[in-house]
């Protein structure tokens, strides 16, 4: 076997018993958000004249949960398969700490990958799918078989040892992918859409057990998903990739409440993107008016929609000290959507600006209504270049995502 | 659905084909195979297994048998040995050039198997090219004559003309492999060739197994190459069926070695495509 050192083979050379156990602890050991486990420097990639990834850099914690996320067709697959080095970058470099990852082939990388389709082997037994890696690192047999029934055991697969791949639902299969890529202990684990062929109830719920996973095993995760609410979930933080460049890095809480650009406010849930002139600290948007720090000229705000009310007679009879900061306006309601706890509205103000409005679900009038938000709630957001934000003065995001 | 006058118009004529131009003739066959010859040359419709008994107690029909599944073997071997690797190279590695590649191992499949067969004998005689040239450089002093009229010539000839039939199963297998596997396989450490030995082989034996049975079963039953190249050294069993059904004028022996080779090659495949459903996983 000539083959170069691997940081796999060079813990092959640990006492059976010490190698069990210890792994893990090294990773565990290091909390979220401390120190960078891998650092991606300038990635780009063209397949010919196609453009799919430009200037990517990003820094991923030890331990962290990151969410990749974008649009079919932004990149966000192109950039795991860099990671798991199945594509090389045109530019760009990839470190695990201090080793350049973007030069190895895959099967020298501490990271593994779970697939889209699971990809499991379909010769062989679910056991001996799991069992791979380690039999390929040459373990020895009786180290095998625990971690293996260690590895089924964590996702409730153990029943399943010895049945095919093509035996079991897509869900088990799901878990036997996780299972076959965590058994080895991986620095990193990349998890390419794994969820988007489940069903709806299912997905939910594996969400929940894998980021709970993730907490146990202290691994570091970046998965990939399409779908934003997948993302907010699960994530310590979200990438959100937009024609293969980098939109907005931050928490989920972060990326909701301060979108930095309209693409972000719109993708991240729904909104109401507020096209404003600004004139001496007072920004215009037909009827509405509200105060803002920033300087002269026009500018976007993203207002979300659970962020407007209805005014009652009771808070502007309180009048309180920041009455100057809720900016209230009328508006005739044009379509009521229920969406169980809550309503979704769409709302024409005077000055014929549709606004959508979240409130709780209730009956009400067919004459103008008096809505209300904090002027705060009102988040500047940079223009994105996209064609349909230069809408005039509003537009929100598109109906709910499947 | 289709009206019962036009799937009746389009089942009834195959139906009848087959009939009439194997069933029929495999039944004759099957008839012919218990009677005998008088000596006069007349076909006795009398039943019996002399026939039978014939090729087991004569070692002439069963040695020759024998020969032919030894030259079925090695035309196998050797052309699973040529086309599996270009199975590979073509599925994997040939990137935008696939499509010439295939088209240049399919090619040869539209030359007249004849034609063939006397090109390799002008490459193997004694004033043939492959003699020629090895004289003109001094390699030999004589002319080679094991080339020709061997069964060397008709291993060499018989893999040359069935290596295509090995290979497109392969590469049809191959093909069907889901790349993911391979990229599974190296996500979990293995190397090219342990993920070869441990993933894309096991799952293109289905493949190997459909072409093996295609050379074993294509070449047992030739006549032709060893007719031409293969001499007195390199008779196959089908070339004695065809001389008694021809010159030697005994229908019946020959109908009792047709349904031996029939009896065996059914047999074989059979056993081929149960192997290949244990293999195939789809």
């Amino acid at each position: 076997m000539a083959r170069a050192p691997s940081p796999a083979k060079a813990s092959s050379a640990k006492p059976i018993a010490m190698a069990t156990t210890s792994e893990p602890e090294v990773v565990a050991t290091t909390t979220p958000g401390t120190a960078s486990l891998l650092s991606i420097r300038s990635i780009a990639k063209h397949f010919g004249r196609n453009i799919v990834l430009r200037d990517i850099s990003l820094e991923i914690a030890e331990g962290e949960f990151l969410t990749i996320l974008g649009e079919s067709g932004s990149g966000k697959t192109t950039l795991l398969r860099i990671l798991a080095g199945f594509e090389h970058p045109t530019s760009g470099e990839v470190w695990m700490q201090s080793q350049r990852l973007d030069t190895e082939p895959p099967y020298r990388r501490r990271v593994n990958t779970v697939f889209q389709h699971y990809a499991l082997f379909p010769h062989m037994t679910v056991e001996q799918n799991v069992g791979y890696g380690l039999a390929i690192a040459k373990r020895p047999a009786a180290e095998i078989e625990s971690r293996v029934a260690e590895a089924l055991a964590k996702v409730k697969m153990s029943a399943y040892a010895k049945s095919k791949p093509s035996k079991i639902s897509g869900g088990q299969q799901q878990r036997i992918a996780l299972a076959r890529a965590l058994v080895n202990r991986p620095r990193l684990l990349l998890l390419d859409e794994p969820l988007s062929a489940l069903d709806a109830n299912l997905r939910r719920q594996m969400q929940v057990e894998l980021k709970a996973l993730q907490r146990e095993v202290g691994i570091t995760f970046i998965f990939v998903t399409h779908d934003q609410e997948e993302a907010m979930v699960m994530s310590d933080r979200i990438a959100l990739l937009r024609s293969g460049e980098l939109e907005q890095v931050a928490s989920p809480r972060e990326i909701y409440n301060r979108p930095a650009t309209s693409y972000t406010a719109q993708f991240i849930g729904h909104t109401n993107l507020l096209q404003a002139d600004i004139r001496q600290g007072t920004a215009t948007c037909g009827a509405l008016q509200w105060p803002t720090s920033l300087p002269d000229g026009p500018a976007r705000f993203s207002l979300r929609p659970e962020c407007i009310r209805l005014a009652t007679t009771a808070q502007s009879a309180i009048g309180s000290p920041e009455k100057s900061t809720v900016v209230r306006f009328r508006g005739k309601l044009r379509d009521q959507v229920f969406h169980g706890g809550t309503d979704l509205l769409r709302v024409e103000s005077d000055a014929g600006l549709i606004l959508t409005v979240r409130t709780a679900s209730r009956d009400l009038p067919e004459a103008p209504i008096e809505f209300e938000f904090s002027a705060a709630d009102a988040i500047p957001v940079r223009a994105t270049s996209l064609a349909s934000d230069s809408s005039p003065s509003s537009s929100s995001s598109s109906e709910d995502r499947p | 659905m289709f009206s019962r006058a036009y799937r009746t118009a389009i089942t009834v004529p195959p139906l009848v084909w087959v009939a009439v131009f194997l069933l029929v003739p495999y039944l004759l066959m099957f008839c012919y195979s218990f009677w005998s010859v008088s000596e006069s040359g007349a076909i006795v419709h009398s039943w019996n297994l002399d026939n039978y008994h014939e090729l087991l107690t004569k070692p002439v029909y069963w040695q020759t048998l024998l020969r032919s599944m030894w030259i079925a073997a090695r035309v196998t071997f050797f052309s699973m040995l040529l086309g599996y690797p270009l199975a590979y190279f073509l599925s994997f590695h040939a990137g935008a050039r696939k499509d010439l590649y295939y088209q240049l191992v399919i090619i040869p499949l539209w030359v007249s198997y004849l034609v063939r067969a006397y090109a390799w004998k002008t490459i193997l005689g004694t004033d043939g090219v492959l003699n020629t040239l090895l004289q003109y450089v001094h390699l030999t002093r004589h002319p080679l004559d094991f080339l020709l009229y061997s069964p060397f010539a008709v291993v060499l000839t018989l893999t040359h003309i069935y290596t295509p039939f090995t290979f497109l199963p392969i590469y049809a297998s191959l093909e069907h492999i889901p790349r993911n596997l391979v990229e599974a396989s190296h996500d979990l450490g293995a190397t090219p060739q342990q993920t070869f030995w441990r993933v894309i082989l096991p799952l293109s034996i289905p493949g190997l197994l459909a072409g093996a049975t295609f050379a074993f079963v294509l070449s047992l039953g030739d006549f032709l190459a060893p007719l031409l190249l293969g001499g007195p050294s390199g008779i196959m069993i089908s070339n004695i069926v065809v001389s008694l059904f021809g010159a030697a004028y005994n229908w019946p022996l020959g109908a009792a070695i047709s349904l031996c080779m029939l009896a065996l090659v059914l047999a074989l495949i059979f056993f081929s495509e149960r192997l290949e459903k244990k293999w195939s996983f789809s």
